[in-house]
């Protein structure tokens, strides 16, 4: 048994709490999320950003930052509107989310900062 | 007034049945059969008399055909192919008018392309190959419940495959320590755990009280985890009422998602199950215990691409589709053209991945292709590769095998998956490049790691039995 580490999640401990799509691996770096970034942009999808406290990430509808960025293809001016949503939330879980509206759903979406576990 | 008149006897089918300038309409369910004939009997008149007796034809002519427009029902062979590779048997093509087949009925169609003729004695076997169901009929079938949109957004998992698991040992848990296995699971970073197809209501371990403890494990996974999870609760049973009264019970249990075993429990039973659901708001996962059976022998049976349009027909919102990868039989080509069956809007002709006509699924949702079977986390590149996004794989012995138990297994899958879909985003050739990339992962995750050593050597490298017809024969 001494080789077993044991699986630590609680759920009196709000750091167990993940966020779907890439919250099982470390932070993203700052290249990483740009290479994210591209990808929405390169499928076509629209990109958008949410936001939330930690402690009510579980329902269908976080805060919507502005509104989605229809047809923006710009990885810079996509990072700034993430960036830009961080800061006026520092504490709050920042979603990325690419709109395939061809297909009526997320294409993806990814927690992309993550807000400090209440 | 009609010129003809009654001449009772035996005909060949071939004066009724072959007709190589018949153009067909866009209304015709087109089937394509693989026919090995009788000696002596004549590629058209076994094509004849394949259209015939799975249409209006009988073995004798009967003076009623006469009360009939014959013309306007009966079925008709339009074309023969060479099968490449294979001069025992040949491609029929025939086409059925639309008015044969009752609306909605995946029961009547097979009843009418699967029934008698396959125990016909002029052909020593029989594949139905490929059918291509007009668009007009598709309209009226149910198909998926929900499809993979409205999944997606029930259950909150997007860019990204799914995970799952069946609980093992299959036979034999109690329903609370069976629920201990889901809750590991599910805490660990899978989406959904699955009953196992054998796992009905035996006396070892009854329904009710199995759905009670697995909705148990499922909601605390939840509340841990804040990610929404599900268990396919098997509501098979051996009556229709049974298996009703099962998925009542799931649904006061607040489950999200229940199970079902379309061809043994049959096509009458799901379709009405995905109706059920439908009503009900509750996923349909369904499994297909009894398919190789009917789709693994090369030259008789039914394709298994066929089985996944009649699912999708009758309603499901999961298919499992073979792994390419695992322990199963799949070919990596004609596994990628039944995946698209399920999930697309118009599949295109394409005979490099067995596909013989176009199918136009008009706006019924598609179906999630669900990976299962003999697969662990070295497999992750390739099934993200082949896959993509719309599929669930699931890790049964690659969960639960885990050195440090189910929750670390779960974890180390989810990890590699994660992984992997962010590798390929960034552009990386992910099936090339697995190694590294789960390599990679493994540094900050002490549980793939330990993952990737326990599996390193387990492979299934088996020919395939069931190939696509290319004409190119196996290495010796």
């Amino acid at each position: 048994m001494a080789n077993i580490l044991e699986y630590k999640s609680r759920l009196s401990d709000s750091g167990s709490r993940k966020f779907e799509t890439f919250s099982y691996l470390p932070t993203l770096s700052k290249a990483q999320i740009r290479a994210q970034v591209a990808y929405i942009a390169a499928r076509g999808w629209n990109p958008a950003i949410e936001y939330t406290e930690p402690q009510h990430a579980t329902g269908a509808y976080w805060y919507m930052w502005k509104l989605p960025m229809f047809g923006e293809t710009d990885v810079d001016r996509i990072l700034a509107e993430a960036d830009a949503c961080h800061k006026a939330h520092p504490g709050d879980h920042v979603r990325l989310i690419g709109y395939d509206n061809a297909r009526q759903t997320q294409g993806t979406a990814m927690v992309i900062y993550r807000g400090e576990a209440a | 007034m009609s010129s003809k008149t009654y001449d009772a006897g035996v005909k060949e089918y071939r004066g009724t049945y072959w007709e190589p300038d018949y153009q067909v309409k866009d209304t015709d369910l087109l089937a394509c059969f693989k026919i090995t004939p009788q000696s002596g009997v004549s590629r058209e008149e076994a094509a004849a008399a394949v259209a015939a007796e799975s249409s209006t034809g009988t073995w004798t002519t009967v003076w009623t055909d006469l009360l009939t427009d014959l013309a306007h029902y009966k079925g008709r062979a339009y074309r023969i192919e060479d099968v490449p590779g294979d001069s025992s048997c040949f491609y029929a093509f025939v086409a059925y008018p639309i008015d044969l087949f009752e609306e909605g009925s995946v029961v009547n169609v097979f009843t009418s392309l699967v029934g008698n003729v396959f125990g016909f004695k002029a052909i020593r076997a029989l594949r139905l190959e490929d059918v291509r169901f007009p668009i007009a009929y598709v309209m009226t079938c149910g198909g998926p419940p929900h499809g993979i949109q409205v999944e997606r957004d029930k259950m909150n998992k997007y860019g990204r495959p799914m995970l799952g698991c069946t609980i093992k040992p299959k036979l034999g848990l109690s329903a609370k320590n069976y629920g201990r296995a889901v809750y590991e699971c599910l805490r660990g970073g899978l989406d959904f755990t699955k009953d196992d197809e054998n796992v009905n209501s035996q006396p070892f371990m009854r329904w009710r009280d199995r759905f009670g403890f697995v909705m148990e494990a499922v909601k605390k996974a939840e509340a841990e985890t804040g990610e929404r999870k599900g268990h396919y609760l098997n509501v098979t049973a051996p009556t229709p009422e049974d298996m009703y009264k099962r998925a009542e019970f799931a649904k006061q249990l607040g489950a999200p998602i229940i199970m079902h075993d379309y061809l043994t429990g049959g096509f009458c039973a799901n379709t009405g199950l995905a109706n059920w659901c439908r009503d009900n708001g509750v996923l349909l996962h369904i499994h297909r215990a009894m398919h190789a059976v009917i789709d693994r022998n090369p030259h008789h049976g039914i394709h298994f691409r066929v089985l996944a349009k009649a699912l999708r027909l009758s309603g499901g919102d999961h298919l499992h589709t073979g792994t390419v990868v695992g322990k199963l039989e799949g070919d990596r080509q004609a596994t990628l053209g039944w995946i698209d069956l399920l999930r697309e809007r118009r599949v295109a002709e394409d005979r490099s991945r067995g596909i013989f006509f176009d199918q136009d699924w008009g706006t019924m949702p598609g179906v999630f292709a669900v990976a299962s079977g003999g697969i662990h986390v070295w497999h992750m590149p390739a099934l993200v590769s082949i896959f993509g996004d719309d599929a669930v794989f699931q890790f049964g012995g690659g969960t639960l095998g885990h050195p440090w138990g189910n929750a670390a297994g779960a974890a180390a899958n989810r990890v590699a998956l994660e992984a992997c879909v962010l590798a390929r985003n960034e552009g990386r050739n992910v099936e090339r490049e697995g190694k590294e990339i789960l390599t990679q992962a493994a540094k900050s995750s002490p549980e793939l790691k330990a993952a990737m050593e326990t599996w390193k050597e387990v492979r299934f490298e088996y020919d395939t039995v069931d190939k696509l017809d290319t004409g190119k024969k196996a290495a010796a």
